[in-house]
This record gives C-alpha cells, sequence and structure tokens, in this order.
C-alpha cells in the first residue's frame, strides 16, 4: 500500500545545507501499523510529512496506492490527502470556528464520505457525545486530540498519520487516547503511521522503525 | 536598562514591517486629509479677511444706500454739513476670461486705516491719479487686457478684485455714481444728524461687513466634517496597528517587568515611542496634507465663487502655525488611539499569561455590548432629528448615528453570518462561513472605517444627485427665455428694444437694484406681467391669484433662502428698502446666497431708485436663435453682449459640478483610506490565521482554494457592510438635505433616490474588498509548506 524509498529531504541552514532524511526506505500494507521512533531532530516528522503530501522530497520516491506522491502536483495531493489520507498532529488542530460535531464531520464531508451513523457512532465510542456543541476551546487537550481522532476515522482514510498524537497529554489519557486510535483504525482496515518517542506506546503497533540522523537504523 | 529595554521594544517593528507601515500611513493620511481642508479653510479665510478689510469695511463705518447707488448730489451734500466721507465706485468688469471687481476711491479723503493700497512710493500717487495706475492681486492682474492703464500686481488683495481712482473707476464702470461712503473715524463735532442730511442712506457698522465669512462659515464647517470624518477613519487604522502592537508584546512586557523595570518606565517608553511614531507620521501628514490642500483648492476656489462669490486664491500660502497645528493633530489622535493600550498595560499584571490574548477574538458579549451602545447612539439621534435644529445639532446627529451605525456592524455581520450558516449544505461553506464570523472581531475596526466611508458616499452622494436634478429641473423652468442681452448703455438698450420689437414674442426686461431685505444686503428685480412667468417660474408657495396681485402691485415674492432666514411665508410682510410689501410667493432659488425679493417692474420703479435697463432676456422659437442673434450682432452689440440658453445652463451646470468636486475628491480618498484600513488588516491576520488554515490544507485543500476563498471571504464581509453603509448613507442624505443643508445654503431639496449610483458602489466595495484581499491572498497561496508544516509542529 506505501513504499517510501531511498526518500531523501535538506533544508538550506546557517551552517549551509542540513541533510533531514538521507534516503530512507519502509513500506506498509493495508491493515498494518507502524511506529516511528526516534531522538528529536532526527527526521520522523519530515518523513511524515513527506509521506502526506504536505511537503516535497529532494529525492526517492513515495508510492500509495499505485500513485507516486513526487510526481503528483499540488492539486493532486491534496486531491489524495482529502480522499485517502488522514492526518493526526500533535498540537490536535482542530477548527476552533465550526463545533465539535461539525469538526468530526468535517474531513468525511471534505471528501464527500459523510455518513452521519458513523461519525455519531464514533463520537459515542471516544466518549464524546455529550461535547458535540461544544467548541474547540471548551475542551481538554485529552478530549481535543479525541476530536481530532474521530475526525480523520470518520473520513474512513486508507492511511492514517499521526505525529506525535499523545505528546501533550498525560500518561493516563496518552494510554486511553492510543488504544482509541488503534481500535479505530483496526476496525476501519486503514494502515496507521505513528510517530512516536514513547518505546512502551510503540510496542502497541505491529511493527517498529528506528530514525536516526535521518536515517533507518536497525 | 532603559535604553536596552527601549530597543526591546521598538524590535518588535523590525520584525513586523507591515504593522508599523500600516501605523505610519494610517496616521499619515488621517493627519493628511485633516491638515489639508484645514488648510484649505485657513486660505480661504485669510482671503475673506483681506477683502473684508478692504477700505477698513472691518473696521470703519460706512454709509450705502437703501437701494440703488448714491448720486454725486447726496455726497456733495454730505461733505457740506461738515461730515468726512470718502466715495467709493463698485462694479463689475470683464477681464480677458474672467469677470473682476473694480473699487474705485479717492486716494486723497480715503482714510488712511482703510487705504487698501500703498501709494507712499515716488510718483505712485501721481501715477494712481492722472494714469489710471490698476492694482490687483497677481492671478487677476495677469488677466487685465493690454487695453487698460498700467497694472501693479500685489499679494495685499484679494484674487478678482482691481482698485483703482475714481475717475477711471468711473471712465470703466460708465457711472457717476457712488456704491457708499466711508467715514472717517474722527469726525469733527456738533454735526447735523446723517438721517437729516441724508435720509436715503443707511448707516452700515463694521462689524456687519465681512458677509462673506458669515456666509461660507456653513461650507467650511462641511469641509472641516468632511475632513473629521477621514481623520476617524484614518484613526481605526492606526487604533488596530497599535492594539495589535501592544498585543503581540505583551509576554516582552512581562519579561520586562520580571527584569526589574518598573511599570512607569515601561509606560513611558511606550509613550515616548508612540510619541516618536506620531512626530514622523505627523510631519509625513502635514506634507501629504500640503500637497491634497494645493490640489483641492482651485476646485475650492472655483466652489467659493460658484455659490457665494467669494474670490478665494488658488495659490497656497501658508504659515508655522498650520504645520504646527497638523503635528498637533497627528500627537493627539495618536495619544486617542493608544490610550487604551496604554491602560490595559498599566493595569497589566506582572505575572500575566505569557500567551498572547487572543487579539482577534472577542466575545459575543462584548459585541453585543458594543451595539447597545450603538443602538443608544443611533436612538438620541432619532431623538435629535425629531426634535433637533440648527448646524451644529445636525452635525452631532450625524456624528451619532454613524458611530452608533458603526459600533452596531459587528454584531450585524455575526448574525447574519450565523443565519446563512444555517442554509449551508457542504463542509467547506460551513466552514467558510464559520471562519468569517471567527474573523470579524478582528476585522471590525476595519470595516466599520469602510461602513462609514460607504455611508458617505451614499449620503452625500446622495444630496449631490438630488440637487442635481433639482437644479437641472429648475434652470429648465427658469432660464425659460432664449436670448439673454446685455447692451453697453442706455441708448443702445432703446434702439436694441425698438428693433427688436415684433422680431421676438416678447422682451422681458430684467431690471434689479441692491438693497437692503429685512437689514441684510439684498436684489430686488422688477419684472413685467408676462405669460413666461406665470408659466415656468418655479414657485414653492404662493398666495391665491399670486401673478395677478403681483402685477397690480399688491406685493412681493421672496427667493427661500429669505423666507427661511427671516421664517417669511405667504401673507406674511416683508421689508424691501424703507417699505414693507406683502409676501405674496416664495420661490427657489438655488446658487444664490442671498436674500433676493421680485416685485412688479412699475412698483421697483416707484422705489425711486436709480434703475439701469441694459438686461433683456428674449422669448422667441428655437428655430429663429441665430436669426436674432444675427440681428443684434449687425447691429453692432458684440457678441458676448448675447448669451442663448444652452450657453448660460452649460456655465450653470459647469459651475455646479465644480461646486462638487471637493466633496466627490474627499469621498474618494475616504473610501481609499478604508481600502487601506481593509488591507491593513487582513494582512495582520493574514499572519495569524496559518494555524486556522493549515489544518484545512492537510485536509486536502491547496493553498490556491484557500487563498480564493479568503477573497470570497473579504467580498462576504463587504457586501454586508454595505448592506448596512445603504441605510444608513440615506438617513445621512436626509439628514445633509432636510437639516444640514437648509441652515448651510438656506434651500431645502426634495430627495431623490438613485438604485444606479448603490449598485455602482456596492460594486466599488466589492472591489475594494477583492483587491485589499488580493494581497494577503496571494501571500497564502505562494507561501512555502514549510511555514504552514510549523504550525502543526510549533505551538501556536
Amino acid at each position: 500500500m506505501l513504499q517510501v524509498e531511498n526518500l531523501t529531504k535538506t533544508y538550506p541552514s546557517e551552517d549551509g545545507v542540513q541533510t533531514v532524511l538521507g534516503g530512507v526506505s519502509l513500506s506498509l500494507d493495508a491493515g498494518e501499523s507502524l511506529a516511528l521512533t526516534g531522538e528529536s531532530g532526527s527526521g520522523k516528522s519530515t518523513l511524515l510529512t513527506l509521506v502526506a503530501g504536505l511537503d516535497h522530497p529532494d529525492g526517492g520516491t513515495i508510492r500509495f496506492q499505485n500513485h507516486d506522491l513526487t510526481h503528483l502536483d499540488d492539486a493532486a495531493r491534496a486531491d489524495l490527502r482529502r480522499g485517502q489520507i488522514g492526518v493526526i498532529f500533535q498540537q490536535f488542530n482542530l477548527i476552533p470556528s465550526l463545533d465539535v460535531a461539525a469538526n468530526i464531520a468535517f474531513h468525511a464531508r471534505l471528501s464527500g464520505q459523510a455518513d452521519a451513523d458513523w461519525c455519531e457512532t464514533l463520537a459515542e465510542r471516544l466518549g464524546l457525545a455529550g461535547h458535540l456543541t461544544r467548541y474547540p476551546e471548551q475542551l481538554s487537550g485529552g478530549q481535543q486530540q479525541r476530536v481530532a481522532i474521530a475526525r480523520t476515522l470518520a473520513a474512513r482514510p486508507k492511511l492514517v498519520l499521526a505525529d506525535e498524537p499523545t505528546g501533550n497529554l498525560d500518561e493516563d489519557s496518552s494510554d486511553i487516547v492510543l488504544d482509541l486510535l488503534i481500535e479505530g483504525v483496526r476496525e476501519t482496515g486503514a494502515a496507521l503511521l505513528m510517530v512516536t518517542h514513547s518505546l512502551r506506546q510503540a510496542e502497541k503497533l505491529d511493527r517498529r522503525l528506528h530514525l536516526s540522523h535521518g536515517r533507518i537504523s536497525p | 536598562m532603559r535604553r536596552a529595554a527601549f530597543n526591546a521594544l521598538i524590535s518588535h517593528w523590525r520584525k513586523h514591517p507591515v504593522q508599523l507601515v500600516s501605523l505610519l500611513l494610517g496616521l499619515a493620511l488621517a493627519t493628511a486629509l485633516w491638515s489639508g481642508v484645514q488648510a484649505i479653510n485657513a486660505e480661504a479665510r485669510a482671503s475673506y479677511d483681506r477683502a473684508a478689510g478692504i477700505l477698513g469695511q472691518d473696521e470703519l463705518q460706512r454709509l450705502e444706500p437703501r437701494a440703488g447707488t448714491i448720486p454725486l448730489a447726496d455726497y456733495i451734500k454730505i461733505r457740506r454739513a461738515g461730515w468726512l466721507a470718502s466715495p467709493v465706485m463698485d462694479g463689475a468688469i470683464n477681464l480677458n476670461e474672467a469677470q473682476a471687481r473694480l473699487i474705485g476711491i479717492d486716494p486723497l479723503t480715503t482714510p488712511p486705516q482703510s487705504s487698501p493700497v500703498d501709494l507712499s512710493g515716488d510718483g505712485d500717487l501721481q501715477a494712481f491719479v492722472m494714469d489710471g495706475l490698476l492694482f490687483a492681486h497677481p492671478e487677476t492682474a495677469a488677466q487685465i487686457p493690454d487695453t487698460l492703464p498700467l497694472v501693479r500686481a500685489t499679494d495685499t488683495l484679494t484674487p478678482g478684485i482691481i482698485i483703482t481712482d475714481l475717475s477711471t473707476a468711473s471712465e470703466l464702470l460708465g457711472t457717476d455714481n457712488f456704491a457708499r461712503l466711508i467715514l472717517a473715524p474722527e469726525q469733527p463735532i456738533n454735526l447735523p444728524p446723517l438721517s437729516e442730511v441724508a435720509p436715503n442712506l443707511l448707516l452700515v457698522a463694521p462689524e456687519e461687513g465681512n458677509d462673506i465669512a458669515r456666509l461660507t462659515d456653513s461650507f467650511h464647517l462641511n469641509l472641516t466634517a468632511f475632513g473629521l470624518l477621514s481623520f476617524g477613519v484614518g484613526l481605526f487604522i492606526v487604533h488596530a496597528a497599535i492594539g495589535l502592537a501592544f498585543e503581540q508584546r505583551r509576554p516582552l512586557f512581562r519579561t520586562l517587568r520580571a527584569l526589574g523595570l518598573r511599570k512607569s518606565t515601561l509606560l513611558g517608553l511606550l509613550a515616548s515611542e508612540l510619541f516618536a511614531l506620531a512626530l514622523i507620521a505627523g510631519t509625513l501628514g502635514v506634507a501629504l496634507g500640503y500637497l491634497v490642500a494645493a490640489a483641492l483648492l482651485p476646485d475650492v476656489a472655483a466652489t467659493l465663487r460658484g455659490l457665494y462669490g467669494a474670490q478665494v486664491s488658488g495659490a497656497l500660502t501658508l504659515d508655522p502655525a498650520w504645520w504646527l497645528s497638523g503635528l498637533a493633530i497627528a500627537l493627539l489622535g495618536t495619544a486617542v488611539a493608544g490610550a487604551q493600550s496604554l491602560w490595559r498595560t498599566a493595569q497589566l499584571p506582572i505575572l500575566a499569561p505569557a500567551q498572547p490574548r487572543a487579539w482577534a477574538i472577542a466575545s459575543l458579549k462584548s459585541l453585543k455590548r458594543q451595539a447597545v451602545a450603538g443602538v443608544g447612539l443611533i436612538a438620541v439621534a432619532a431623538l435629535l432629528a425629531a426634535h433637533g435644529s440648527g448646524l451644529t445639532i445636525g452635525f452631532v446627529l450625524l456624528g451619532c448615528l454613524l458611530v452608533g451605525a458603526a459600533l452596531t456592524l459587528p454584531l450585524f455581520l455575526h448574525f447574519s453570518l450565523n443565519l446563512a450558516s444555517r442554509f449551508s449544505r457542504t463542509a467547506l461553506s460551513d466552514w467558510t462561513l464559520a471562519d468569517t464570523r471567527q474573523q470579524v472581531p478582528g476585522l471590525s475596526l476595519a470595516l466599520m472605517a469602510l461602513l462609514l466611508a460607504m455611508a458617505a458616499n451614499i449620503g452625500v452622494g446622495t444630496m449631490v444627485s438630488s440637487f442635481r436634478v433639482t437644479f437641472t429641473g429648475w434652470l429648465d423652468q427658469r432660464l425659460a427665455a432664449q436670448l439673454y442681452v446685455t447692451a453697453r448703455d442706455q441708448a443702445e438698450a432703446e434702439a436694441l428694444a425698438q428693433q427688436l420689437d415684433g422680431a421676438v414674442d416678447a422682451i422681458l426686461p430684467i431690471r434689479y437694484i441692491e438693497a437692503q431685505i429685512e437689514g441684510a444686503p439684498g436684489q430686488v428685480y422688477g419684472i413685467i406681467d408676462d405669460i413666461t412667468y406665470r408659466e415656468n417660474w418655479p414657485l414653492l408657495a404662493a398666495a391665491p391669484d399670486v401673478w395677478d396681485r403681483l402685477a397690480a402691485g399688491d406685493g412681493a415674492l421672496i427667493n427661500e433662502q429669505l423666507s427661511l432666514r427671516e421664517s417669511l411665508t405667504p401673507g406674511d410682510t416683508v421689508r424691501l428698502g424703507p417699505v414693507q410689501f406683502t409676501v405674496l410667493g416664495v420661490y427657489s432659488d438655488y446658487g444664490n446666497p442671498r436674500g433676493e425679493a421680485i416685485l412688479s417692474l412699475d412698483q421697483l420703479r416707484a422705489q425711486g431708485a436709480q434703475i439701469e435697463g441694459l438686461n433683456f432676456a428674449l422669448r422667441l422659437p428655437e428655430t429663429r436663435v441665430g436669426e436674432v442673434t444675427e440681428l443684434l450682432t449687425n447691429a453692432g452689440l458684440p457678441a458676448r453682449n448675447i448669451r442663448d440658453q444652452a450657453a448660460i445652463k452649460a456655465f450653470s451646470l459647469d459651475v455646479f459640478e465644480r461646486t462638487f468636486t471637493v466633496t466627490g475628491a474627499l469621498n474618494v480618498l475616504t473610501l481609499g483610506v478604508a481600502t487601506l484600513a481593509l488591507l491593513t488588516s487582513l494582512l495582520t491576520l493574514s499572519t495569524m490565521r496559518l494555524p486556522q488554515l493549515a489544518p484545512v490544507w492537510a485536509m486536502g485543500l491547496t493553498r490556491e482554494k484557500l487563498a480564493r476563498l479568503e477573497l470570497l471571504r473579504a467580498v462576504i464581509l463587504a457586501a454586508l457592510t454595505a448592506l448596512v453603509a445603504l441605510p444608513v448613507g440615506l438617513a445621512l442624505a436626509w439628514v445633509l438635505l432636510a437639516i444640514v443643508n437648509v441652515e448651510a445654503f438656506g434651500w431645502r431639496l426634495p430627495m431623490a433616490l438613485f438604485p444606479g449610483d448603490w449598485i455602482g458602489l456596492f460594486v466599488a466595495a466589492l472591489i475594494a474588498a477583492a483587491l485589499s484581499a488580493a494581497w494577503p491572498a496571494h501571500r497564502l497561496a505562494t507561501r512555502p509548506a514549510a511555514d504552514l508544516i510549523k504550525v502543526f509542529a510549533h505551538e501556536r
């Protein structure tokens, strides 16, 4: 489903060009979950943004569902994100002007896959049923991240990308939210690629890859 | 410590150049429009003062005829009685391309303090008396034809005025009579009373002299109100920029305080910073104001000439006080715009949250509070409209109406967008409307500025267009004759009348005298009984059988200005010179600042005044205009003494259009400032909005599409603002037409509606909004993905 081959990415810096990814390769099958671990600055988040089509690599290929992301233009990558890829961020990044119900349904409605029953089920399952008319600023961090997960799952993406989804939460909340994410992803049959610092959390996923200085290390 | 702290504070502006530019530009524009208008007013007032000072009218008593002019015999009688009086001739002469007022004086009897020209140079007096030396402002001197005697240019005179000796004036004006007699301040004792020596003359006190200044006060008040409106609109930008800069620096304030900077020192540094910015922007603004004034002054001068006959120089000469007052208003404006931010900073606890408070997000509660204040002001405006009167009340009403409407705007936008979202069917429209609603508080100041500019545009536009429609109709009625003829002397007038008898349908003599009407100077016309007047003369109110009674000498018609000023209606009596007449009717008389009355020609003659009979209006079929014109030309009458109806209408309409050029220009400038306010707000918000836009981008909307939505959002807000601006603008037009203009000009116009103009302005507002949003939208469309990705990586 997802094949990343020899991916490279550099950024200009005051000391010259800084290599963030130095030839990363990985693959992910449908329904599979993969944890990406590594120290700060190892390139985990950069890899995720490239796979999401949010940024363009300097070299290598990213094949997803028979599409080569590296050869798609901005609009085509946006189409792919809208229809088949869901992204969950550490900062939740909910839409502050919409209430919880509208936030949950938003991505699904954008992709033309709105299913009110499914949204309701997700809200119920993620413990958000009592907060549907509230706005993001009125929720706790844990609640906001559950809304972000529900928003992604509501669109039934083929691939879920999560960048430290519990990084802003305390340990108890983290476990609850992560369990809900894994359960939801499995139920929808999506693949999950998750960036995390926590080895304990990484162990909950099917596989784990460690990134160090922009390269996969054994 | 202070220096380090100051450097830290001003480093904000290096990081936010757009904010700095918007603050400086907003303040500079506000100052420019205000000080530009003040420069125009100052120049005009200086001209009035110079005019009023001619011949000491502002200092010396004078004798004026109750009607007509003063014969030489009357002057001799006064001198023989021992009164020290100096005669003055006053009349109009044609120059190359314009008319000028020619004043003839007797330099030997003119009191020293009233001498309008300096004759102390060698041979000056001789040249003045013997050679016919003319003195005039350089602008006027340049227009004097070479055929006239010696000309000397002098800045001490008002444009449009020529001073010469009595004998030269008598020759050029073709009269031996005097317009007035100036009385010397020191008179011999035991003189016989003037009422016995000259019962036909009126003693006029010096303070009554400056009629033009009094007449034009309201016009200048109108200009000042416009300047103030523009200044207010500019201050919206300044207030927004200062507010944002203070909000964004709250963490820095806290850090500085935590490092030991006293609150008073911090406030002092912030005030110094604002002072420095105000000085820079003020200097720029005053310089811009000079350019604005220089550009507008020729049109203002034309307006004042057209409306009031006031002569104002088209060139700008300014004193240092004006520059200083411009800087002072910039400082005052900055103080007003920054007071709230400084106050908030003064109240800031040292351990206040470091996170900048969401500047753009105001609670619905505060919007409601603001709207309640707005509704209160609108209620005050309604009360004033129902029960108030006078120019000052009119402007207070306008202020309440405009500020009240501006304060209610954000809540109106909030609820309108809420309502629209109920009909939304897609995720994108849901989000667009919700996001637009969330942007309202951040854009409210700019949108209020847009509202004020649009309302002013609709209001003033409706007033001007109503005026144009009424004025054009009135011209069609009043200029019923096809040709207007001016003979050069009485003999020619009589010869022409004989020649035209039978060649035209009617010869309508145009006869008038200058007279005191209800104690103020004015003109009294005499007309013959002719169907032309009965069919065409525009009467606003009339007694039964008005024309028959006028022809029978039963009373007088008066113009609307006189009717409003003296509260006279048909049936009342009006004092024309020493005689009282019954008011038979009131006619509209646009463009005339003075009181005017019409009697039958026989009645006018019966007043005993000497009337020149040089002007005629001729009624004839349109097809014969060319033929009759040729007849008159062949009789030796110069072409410039024959004017056809179309030429006079074109001239009048040209005067009209020039009259409102200035208001039109100020309208456009105000709209421009509002557009700039919107642009700077959108630019400022665009950097703060990334956290709202990035998640939507991550979910599959391209930056181009987001940019298009940004444009759409600005257009939606401008369209909703325009909806509010329409009723506010119409209310403004009503106040201008029904209250302000009646006080300012002395006539009331029917209000006409011009939906075509509204549509034009609506489209202009949408274009202005789209242009304002174009740059921020372009920045979003071309923004590197890395900027948006940062939103996910860092805390907001």
